[in-house]
């Protein structure tokens, strides 16, 4: 069916000394090529979890998930992670943090090299390459952990929860600065995020969950927003009627 | 970040850089001042028979013992001989030790079986060996450095066993996503994060090393500072005795700042090192 992304039926049991504790049940959707998801629900609901799993970071115990056809064993080079807060490795300095995964792979060609230098140079980072990542500003530093995952050209960006850690001002520039490369280079991204509104501005399509154990409660298409930037959209009189019906749905199962 | 003005300092500013100057000086001045008190005390308290030099020495006794070792070329054997047993046993330690605490980092099995035996020996006074390494490795350096290994191992494992499984969980969940392997991680995040913990510990080693060396030479030794302590000790020759402590209080030091220093310039180039 040309879906990138399918989750079937998704169920996640974990099992301690004591007891099991049902962190997913029953989670479907699915994600076609190019498309922009969030995922938002009440905290501590499994949103991150979902995110390793579909990275293939843990097993899931029932159902199944597929990229690109083939069911998730382990990591891929077709995902790429934003994790929570930027974590730069603070004793490298940016040349040597984005290129992280081309280190990893053993793929520091100058093919490769030219790539990340391009992206750099595209997204106003060039300049501080020898900069450590303490002598950033907290957006920069975001934007180079979106390089340092568009680096080794993931066809999928899992994004969790990424600008927690800014404040309101920066949020809000560094997400549609995050939201214009992503579909500049045209990729697949699901993000997670507690901010409704932030889900709201960057996405296609909107996914609700519901609290422990979490199933989807209701997807939402962002139909005439799609084609504007987060900017535009939160002015828009359609922004407040997602928020307020998104804000209800999470609000009565809290 | 803090941007560095390019005009003039201020009035204000160069006054400021003056009072800490000032302030440093003056700290330093009395430091001095404090530390020839106490020299010219002891000195005085011995010339003026108020205390009784055979047991208490004085700094003019200890100058001439000091040229006096120095002369007959015996000195620097003694220094020599302790630090190269103190400087092998810190490093034999440290290494063995972040060993040990990669492999239980490694297994999680591996810890936990280690586990009570770690506590066990932590707990236990490691000197309470030192007639064991003697019957098992003779009267020498060898038991000597057994004793120091003992004394930091345990500590070294358990600090840097404690750094190891302290890595963001967030950063090694990143690295795996980015396809790393175990050994990747390790390499890449979790030794270099630990860097700290690492010279941290080695500070620490450096003092018990000392420790070791000293109780091991106390215990068998034809040479050493420690030999010297416990020889003076039982001849009654005071001088010999505090002459060999002053001795170890300036190697000691002399060792902890090589080891700051080492940090600092590995620091420096760290990007080039790893």
């Amino acid at each position: 069916m040309g879906m990138i992304i399918e989750l079937r039926h998704v169920a996640l049991t974990y099992q301690s000394p004591d007891g099991e504790v049902e962190a997913l049940k029953d989670v479907s959707f699915s994600m076609e090529e190019g498309e922009f998801c969030s995922i938002v629900g009440p905290s501590g609901c499994g949103k991150s979890t979902m995110l390793s799993l579909i990275a293939g970071l843990e097993k899931l115990t029932g159902g199944s998930i597929c990229i690109d056809g083939e069911e998730v064993r382990s990591t891929s080079p077709k995902i790429g992670l934003m994790p929570q807060r930027d974590q730069l490795f603070e004793w490298k300095n940016i040349w040597d943090n984005v290129t992280l995964g081309l280190a990893i792979r053993h793929q520091n060609t100058p093919l490769r090299r030219a790539h990340v230098k391009e992206l750099l140079e595209r997204y106003g980072l060039s300049a501080f390459a020898r900069k450590k990542p303490g002598q950033l500003s907290g957006g920069m530093r975001q934007r180079c952990a979106l390089i340092r995952t568009l680096a080794t050209d993931p066809r999928i960006l899992l994004l969790d929860e990424p600008f927690s850690a800014l404040d309101y001002q920066t949020r809000l520039s560094v997400s549609a600065d995050i939201y214009r490369i992503i579909r500049q280079e045209h990729k697949t991204a699901l993000l997670v995020t507690h901010d409704i509104s932030e889900a709201i501005s960057m996405s296609d399509r909107v996914i609700t969950l519901s609290g422990r154990p979490a199933t989807v409660k209701a997807i939402h298409d962002m139909g005439p927003l799609r084609s504007l930037s987060p900017m535009e959209r939160r002015d828009t009189p359609e922004f407040h009627t997602f928020f307020n019906s998104i804000w209800k749905e999470l609000d009565i199962n809290a | 970040m803090p941007e560095q003005l390019s005009a003039a300092p201020s009035p204000q500013r160069l006054a400021y850089l003056r009072a800490g100057r000032k302030r440093k000086r003056t700290i330093h001045t009395v430091q001095l001042l404090v530390l020839l008190l106490l020299f010219g005390l002891w000195e005085l308290s011995a010339v003026l028979g108020w205390s009784d030099a055979f047991l208490v020495s004085s700094p003019s006794r200890i100058v001439s013992t000091f040229t006096h070792l120095l002369h007959s070329g015996n000195l620097w054997r003694h220094v020599g001989t302790s630090c190269l047993e103190t400087v092998v046993g810190f490093t034999a330690g440290t290494l063995l030790g972040t060993l040990i605490a990669v492999g239980m980092w490694w297994s999680d099995f591996v810890s936990r079986v280690l586990d009570p035996y770690l506590v066990v020996l932590n707990a236990l006074p490691k000197t309470a060996l030192g007639p064991i390494f003697i019957v098992w490795m003779g009267a020498g350096t060898g038991s000597i450095i057994m004793m120091t290994l003992a004394i930091s191992l345990i500590v070294t494992i358990l600090n840097m066993y404690m750094g190891f499984t302290s890595t963001d969980h967030s950063k090694i969940q990143l690295m795996r996503t980015l396809g790393a392997t175990r050994r990747q991680i390790l390499r890449m995040l979790v030794f270099p994060s630990n860097y700290p913990t690492l010279f941290n510990t080695l500070k620490v080693n450096v003092g018990l090393s000392w420790v070791g060396v000293i109780m091991g030479e106390f215990l068998v030794s034809k040479a050493g500072l420690g030999y010297l302590i416990v020889y003076g000790s039982q001849v009654f020759n005071m001088d010999l005795v505090m002459t060999s402590v002053l001795i170890l209080a300036v190697a000691a030091v002399v060792m902890y700042q090589l080891v700051l220093w080492l940090e600092k310039i590995l620091n420096k180039h760290w990007g080039v090192i790893l």
